[in-house]
């Protein structure tokens, strides 16, 4: 008996030890798996949300934009405040360089996260599919087009996540061959959408159309730039707005003027730990006066700090420069007003992207800013049509109608300058009329006139920034950097 | 019955055949609480007659009157005594015996049989030393453990690592409390404990996943057979104080510096005067004297069948930085029977509750208390006329009045939890024990937190126009099931065989619940609840909201001995880990162990002077798996947000960076270990060597930004790319004596050399980048080739330039924002190519101690005992990052000999309110952080009269102790120890919140 019980007990404990099977380490995540999704209309309009966030890190974009030119200066607490942003004023930047790998990643964060919808592109029907489509391929475009902008030949990946593992296959593609494929997709996205829809935000038909005349205006397509952006003017819903003063407000947000608006929001903030996680606009809160007690605006960190020469830019009486730029010591004095100097004070500050009082400011007071970037506005896109009129020889008269409507707007006496001078004019009034917007190193960089206007550029090397040594080398140390660097 | 019939026919037998003999009768009795001894064996030496105690610990033995008793009972010292007439024979316990039985995994051993690298302390140890938290009797008792504080804050975490840092991840030791894992050691009370043993090697590959760091098993104090119940009471209440305070300026030093600075820039200096300011010593306002009072009541007993304890305390410990908003509570009760079914089925059971409640003020960062009270301005007020806060304008972004912070800290954190143990032990055909059994532990922790809408200033970013409250709850629950055979047998008499097969499951669940409101009515914390919150929003939209991770493992176990000479084991085991994707889920990892107790050979056999010397080695590989879950899937819970319609829509994301390739850490151990006794047993010495390699690292790389890496809610793949290797030498001994009756002592020394560097970094770019230093400076802590893990990396000075002509000879500098002159850190031109530039960082230190070491000392005369315990690290670097370096903002006194003018200094630079490139991360920043500590010093008084008999007392002891007396160190911040562990960015002191002093007065009395 006792034998037996025994023998039971040895039996059961032999069980016990083999009670788990291999499969029980075998559990499925809470989390839905990323090949498995795709499987309603609603999964791909929220996977279309994710492809839209990075559009809010584009924030560094336009800083560099104004920073790397002569429009401002780097600024910040110190000399060694983010020294990244700090050596592209001085066109001392490196291919070590923070903010330049963060643009790349960021901007390839996007394009994966449209590419993952695309790549199931034909997981499902449902009828509103080619929107979806198209505002996937029109953000791919975008974050292509900055990446070409600010690298050149960039590695294009398209229809499918770039996987661990795929960085060591892929070689830098010509550019021209990226702006083949940017083109495709904003053709792409303005035959399938409208130029308006319900919801505020989204891409737009106008937006596909005004990005490709800009795409087509940096390759010097000249024809096909006035011919899109004509469509644009002839078509489109949009107009100038009367007040000048008024576009960059909050309360003025998506306004007619805005082609496409890059929108932010102060309710949810993050840290500096991830600033691309945040949903209000980051440079806002850089930008901002340092340590300012008074009305209107709110503190910030006092970065990007427009120049004099740029001040003097403006022709007397330009309704436009006490919006652009604010002479901090005026408002100051004016105003009751305190602020403290940062590092490179110039006593002005870009008013139209400052941090404005009375804001949620969420999770973070400086990080959290609602100020929507007006990435393209109907004056952008007038003064682009005029440049791509005047420069492929199409008409001058049509240049010039497209460049005083701006003017008109701006209480500005009316060009009537022809050629070369028609040029010079429209070149000005890009500055005047887009300061601070994050266009004018780009603008400079592509007229061919950087080397004049910016101290300190090399003709031939700072065209465009430097891959980050670690991109070169985290793919497999293939890439050639760019010349010079 | 049968021992009966044994015990007569011996006697019989005897009666016959020595006619001589007589019957001697006696009592064995405990020496520690006097009662009798029941299964005491008592043995006529040279005979096998033997006989063991019986209830009353009473014993009769025939025997010759020339005859020698021996008495033993497991876990007390042998003794030898010659028959007499009604003896009464006192037994000792002997803790520290070579024959004390040690859990070694799955089974116990006898000290003196372990072949791997064990080291036990018990609880007179963890007694003495008083700790709030139990990591704090590791500190300086092990060699080879280096035990750092995260804070001085109490309840704050520590970081034990053994044998220093193997992996750039998880680098905790596995800690098993009575069989069951404990993640968060704040929930044990240090009282409960009755001993703890570290196994250091790889004969901790016994317990598989997770021991790859070590592993510390920790034993509660259970009761034993056939005890009486004792009661043991212990309290001790006393006061904490800050070690030290930092020599910040007074007003007019600061005044004066500010003064120069800004001429220095040809501003106008500030101030016009600078007697008769304003002097506020920031640091008096904030650290404050704190009380700490702990209870501590025990029971335990036991019966012929049932051992039983029972345990209940209470700690509750106020913060010395913001009194009243930084405390510690925490309550334990604890429940231990074991139990005899059958006499051979054995049912052991454990139940312990733990609830303990938390507040904590902002620490360790750009902008915490101890941050504030270091760089605000000793010319402001704690407030104004109004009696309003005093705003700290003009001392940077993060800079505030940090009195004003601790007014708006609200916060409260709490954990109930409920652990338990389970396990029948069977024992059948006198060689074979099966044994199952179960641990589990529930925990909840909640809590909320509130900041009101304050303005410290212009332009804080601690500013608020909008109130925020958050809560939360987090449910976590785990178990482990073991189960395992064991089979023990003697063959030809010194042929020991020991085999053990077995295995273990692990299964951890939790789920994490929380939510952030805002605009709470009146900005008051009464009113701060989630009825109260507007624009409410779940911190978990993105998912990763709850967890599922098990472990299942299979083990093998050799032990084979001759003789308990040669000793031999073997363990293989199989892991199998829900971290890992199909093709890698399961590892297999074997380990070796051997010994030769040489003293049991024939020429030590009879050394005097040479009682116990035993030779051991160990190899093996213990696999790792501590890296998130699902790492090998790509999954769906990335951020994706934006605003559409005017409003933040969440969309869907992919998260982390997949890599299905990955698969188990390695770490290949290797350790040589002699142990000894020498002097009758007095003296007692331990040498290890040990290399630990760690293979196919588990790590974090920097990859390719192409990949999407930045993403929100992205990161990047884990991947097994690296090697780190550590070797030490790791050395102890302790010698005790009894000089007479009224005078023992006991000393103690150890320590343990930690040499770590970095073999491999596969990720192309050849490091990993850590830690953070000023604001918007690159990472100051690297992984590298070559280089200990964690080192500091940054530019090197080579002094001060003294004159123009210095700086103009010297390269530029000016890619460090700014170009030199005259009193400005000179760097140097490490690659030589005519330019400082980021290509000229270089190893400026690094935060791992060459060498810890631990003495103790105790002494007991008469009714006094003394005791010392002091610890050492040596080698270790600190980086001194709590300066704000803003024109305004204060600093210490070492500023008062910086650079003047030529010759006047050549180590601290010139003030300035201009550009200067001085602050970046160089060696002027990193300090050695070498130190000795007093960690525990004390005096006790026993009392134990027939007065206390009336009163049913035993002893009562009266000490009054003192933790963290003093420490010696160069280094100049708070405290050198410093650390919040991070094995890339450790070491970086932004003002770290001292351990604090702790002066106690207590009782401990034994009923």
């Amino acid at each position: 008996m006792k034998k037996i019980i025994n023998l039971f007990l040895i039996l059961s404990a032999t069980v016990f030890i083999n009670s788990c099977t291999d499969d029980y380490v075998d559990v499925a995540s809470r989390d839905v798996n990323s090949e498995d999704f795709f499987n309603t209309s609603e999964d791909y309009q929220s996977a279309l949300i994710g492809a839209y966030d990075l559009l809010q890190s584009t924030y560094m974009n336009v800083m560099l934009g104004e920073i790397a030119s002569n429009n401002t200066v780097a600024g910040g607490e110190s000399a060694t405040d983010v020294i990244g942003i700090q050596q592209i004023d001085d066109m001392m930047h490196t291919p070590v360089n923070d903010q330049l790998k963060d643009i790349w990643g960021w901007m390839y964060a996007g394009i994966n996260r449209a590419n993952y919808i695309m790549e199931f592109q034909d997981k499902i029907e449902f009828p509103e599919k080619q929107q979806v489509l198209a505002q996937a391929r029109f953000l791919r475009a975008y974050y292509y087009f900055e990446l070409v902008k600010f690298f050149g030949d960039v590695p294009l990946v398209v229809d499918k996540r770039i996987l661990f593992g795929d960085q060591f296959e892929i070689d830098r593609t010509p550019k021209a061959d990226v702006y083949t494929q940017i083109e495709l997709d904003l053709i792409f996205a303005a035959n399938n959408l409208d130029y308006t829809t319900i919801e505020t935000g989204r891409v737009t038909k106008g937006a596909a159309q005004a990005l490709l005349g800009k795409v087509y205006l940096y390759q010097n397509k000249f024809d096909d730039a006035a011919n899109v952006l004509d469509e644009l003017i002839l078509m489109g819903p949009y107009d100038l707005v009367d007040d000048y003063e008024t576009i960059f407000e909050n309360d003025n947000e998506n306004n007619i003027e805005s082609v496409f608006e890059v929108q932010y929001t102060d309710v949810e903030g993050a840290g500096f730990g991830c600033l691309q996680c945040s949903e209000g606009n980051v440079a806002v809160g850089f930008n901002g006066i340092r340590n300012y007690t008074g009305p209107v605006f709110d503190s910030g960190f006092s970065f990007n700090l427009p120049t004099q020469d740029v001040y003097d830019e403006f022709e007397p009486n330009d309704l436009r420069l006490p919006v652009a730029i604010l002479d901090i010591d005026d408002w100051a004095t004016s105003n009751g007003a305190t602020f403290n100097t940062g590092f490179e004070h110039t006593g002005y500050y870009n008013r139209k992207y400052i941090a404005r009082k009375g804001d949620l400011n969420t999770g973070d007071q400086n990080l959290t800013n609602p100020n929507n970037y007006r990435a393209i506005r109907f004056a952008d896109v007038y003064l682009m049509a005029a440049e791509a009129y005047n420069r492929g020889n199409l008409g001058d008269d049509i240049a010039r109608d497209y460049l005083n409507e701006v003017r008109m707007r701006a209480m500005m006496p009316l060009v009537t300058a022809t050629g070369a001078a028609l040029t010079d004019a429209i070149y000005h009034e890009r500055r005047v009329e887009l300061v601070g917007e994050g266009h004018h190193f780009f603008d400079l960089v592509r007229t061919g006139r950087a080397a004049t206007e910016i101290n300190g550029f090399v003709t031939g090397k700072h065209e465009v920034f430097p891959i980050p040594v670690d991109e070169i080398i985290l793919s497999g140390n293939r890439w050639e950097q760019n010349p010079n660097y | 019955m049968n021992k009966y019939f044994f015990f007569l026919l011996i006697t019989t037998f005897s009666l016959i055949g020595f006619a001589q003999q007589t019957t001697f009768t006696g009592t064995v009795i405990d020496g520690s609480n006097q009662e009798p001894l029941l299964g005491a064996s008592v043995i006529v030496k040279g005979t096998n007659v033997g006989i063991t105690t019986d209830l009353d610990g009473k014993f009769s033995v025939v025997a010759l009157s020339s005859d020698v008793l021996v008495i033993s009972y497991l876990g007390y010292t042998t003794k030898e005594i010659p028959v007499s007439a009604n003896l009464i024979v006192t037994l000792e316990e002997d803790v520290a015996s070579l024959d004390q039985i040690i859990v070694v995994g799955y089974g116990t051993q006898a000290k003196r049989e372990v072949t791997g690298a064990v080291t036990v302390v018990n609880a007179e140890t963890i007694e003495s030393l008083k700790p709030t938290r139990i990591e704090q009797a590791l500190q300086g008792q092990v060699a080879g453990v280096n035990v750092t504080s995260t804070s001085g804050s109490p309840g704050a975490a520590s970081n034990i690592r053994i044998r220093g840092v193997s992996t750039n991840g998880d680098n905790r030791p596995l800690i098993l409390v009575d069989g069951n894992v404990v993640e968060d050691l704040s929930v044990i009370n240090p009282g409960d404990i009755e001993s703890y043993t570290v196994l250091k090697d790889a004969t901790a590959g016994i317990y598989g996943v997770r021991a790859a760091n070590g592993v510390i098993l920790i034993t509660t104090k259970g009761g034993r057979k056939n005890q009486k119940l004792q009661y043991e009471y212990d309290a001790f209440v006393g006061f904490q104080q800050t070690t030290r305070k930092l020599p910040t300026l007074n007003s007019k030093q600061y005044a004066l510096l500010v003064n120069e600075a800004f001429a220095n820039n040809g501003e106008t200096p500030p101030f016009s005067t600078v007697v008769g300011l304003n002097d506020t010593d920031w640091q008096a306002e904030v650290f404050s004297n704190a009380p700490i009072f702990n209870n501590n009541i025990g029971l335990r007993g036991g019966t012929e069948k049932a051992a039983y304890a029972f345990g209940a305390a209470l700690l509750t410990q106020d913060g010395i930085v913001g009194a009243g908003k930084s405390n510690f509570t925490r309550s334990t009760l604890r429940f231990n029977f074991d139990y005899d079914l059958l006499h051979n089925l054995k049912v052991k059971t454990g139940l312990f509750y733990t609830g303990t409640s938390r507040s904590t003020i902002s620490e360790t960062g750009l902008g915490s208390v101890l941050f504030n009270a270091v760089n605000n301005a000793p010319t402001f007020s704690v407030r104004d006329a109004n009696g309003d806060f005093t705003l700290a304008e003009g001392l940077g972004n993060e800079v505030i009045n940090p009195v004003h912070q601790l007014e708006n800290t609200f916060n409260s954190n709490k954990v109930d939890k409920i652990s338990g143990n389970f396990g029948l032990n069977y024992k059948f055909w006198d060689d074979f024990t099966v044994e199952t059994r179960i641990q589990f532990n529930y925990a909840e922790a909640y809590g909320d937190n509130f900041a009101p809408e304050a303005n410290y200033g212009s332009g804080k970013v601690f500013n608020l126009t909008r109130n925020v409250y958050g809560e939360y709850s987090n449910y976590f629950r785990d178990y482990t099931y073991d189960s395992f055979i064991n089979y023990k047998h003697t063959f030809a008499q010194a042929h020991n065989l020991n085999a053990t097969v077995g295995m273990s499951a692990f299964r951890t669940t939790g789920k994490f619940n929380g939510l952030t409101g805002f605009d709470i009515p009146d900005n008051s914390f009464s009113n701060a609840n989630r009825q109260n919150a507007s624009d409410i929003v779940d911190n978990f939209q993105n998912g990763g909201d709850e967890y599922d991770a098990r472990l299942l493992s299979h083990f093998a176990r050799l032990q084979y001995d001759y003789d308990g000479k040669y000793l031999f084991s073997g363990v293989i085991r199989r892991d199998g880990s829900t971290k890992f994707g199909p093709e890698n889920k399961f590892g297999i990892f074997p380990s070796a162990s051997a010994g030769w107790v040489m003293s049991k050979e024939n020429f030590l056999r009879d050394s005097k002077s040479v009682n116990f010397l035993k030779l051991r080695g160990s190899y093996g590989i213990i696999g790792n798996d501590r890296i998130p879950d699902y790492r090998f899937i790509s999954l769906l819970n990335g951020e994706g947000a934006y605003v559409i319609g005017d409003s933040l829509i969440f969309g869907t994301a992919i998260g982390a960076i997949s890599n299905p390739e990955i698969k188990w850490e390695e770490q290949y151990t290797a350790d040589i270990g002699l142990e000894a006794e020498f002097l009758d047993y007095k003296m007692n010495v331990t040498i290890d060597y040990y290399t630990r390699r760690t293979e196919d690292l588990l790590l974090v790389p920097v990859v390719s930004g192409t990949l999407g890496v930045t993403a929100p809610g992205s990161s990047a793949p884990v991947i097994n790319g690296g090697d780190i290797e550590n070797r030490g030498l790791e050395f102890s001994i302790s010698y005790k004596d009894r000089i007479n009756d009224n005078l023992s002592f006991t000393a103690s020394y150890n320590f343990a050399t930690l040499k770590n560097e970095v073999l491999k970094v596969n990720n192309s770019v050849g490091f990993l980048e850590g830690g953070s230093f000023g604001v918007g400076q690159p990472a100051p802590s690297r992984m590298e080739v070559g280089k200990p893990i964690g080192y500091f990396y940054g530019y090197r000075t080579d002094g001060i330039f003294q004159n123009a002509n210095e700086v103009a000879s010297h390269p530029s500098q000016q890619v460090l924002g700014a170009n030199a002159q005259p009193g400005d850190l000179r760097y140097v031109d490490i690659n030589e190519d005519g330019v400082i530039n980021l290509e000229d960082r270089t190893d400026l230190g690094n935060p791992i101690p060459d060498v810890t070491m631990g003495l103790n000392l105790s002494f007991n005369y008469k009714k006094w005992d003394v005791q010392t315990y002091l610890y050492a690290s040596i080698g270790n670097d600190v980086v001194r990052n709590y300066e704000r370096n803003q024109n305004l903002t204060n600093l210490t006194t070492n500023y008062l000999d910086r650079w003047t003018g030529s010759g006047t200094s050549n180590s601290t630079p010139r003030v300035s309110t201009g550009a200067t490139s001085n602050q970046v991360f160089s060696d002027f920043y990193v300090e050695d952080g070498s130190f000795l500590r007093a960690q525990n010093m004390q005096v006790g008084y026993t009392i134990s009269d027939a007065k206390l008999d009336s009163l049913k007392i035993k002893d009562m002891r009266f000490y009054v102790s003192v933790n963290n007396l003093f420490t010696l160190t160069k280094y100049r911040g708070f405290d050198p120890s410093a650390s919040d562990g991070s094995p890339i960015g450790g070491g970086i002191d932004y003002g770290f919140y001292p351990v604090p002093r702790t002066f106690l007065a207590g009782v401990n009395v034994k009923f």
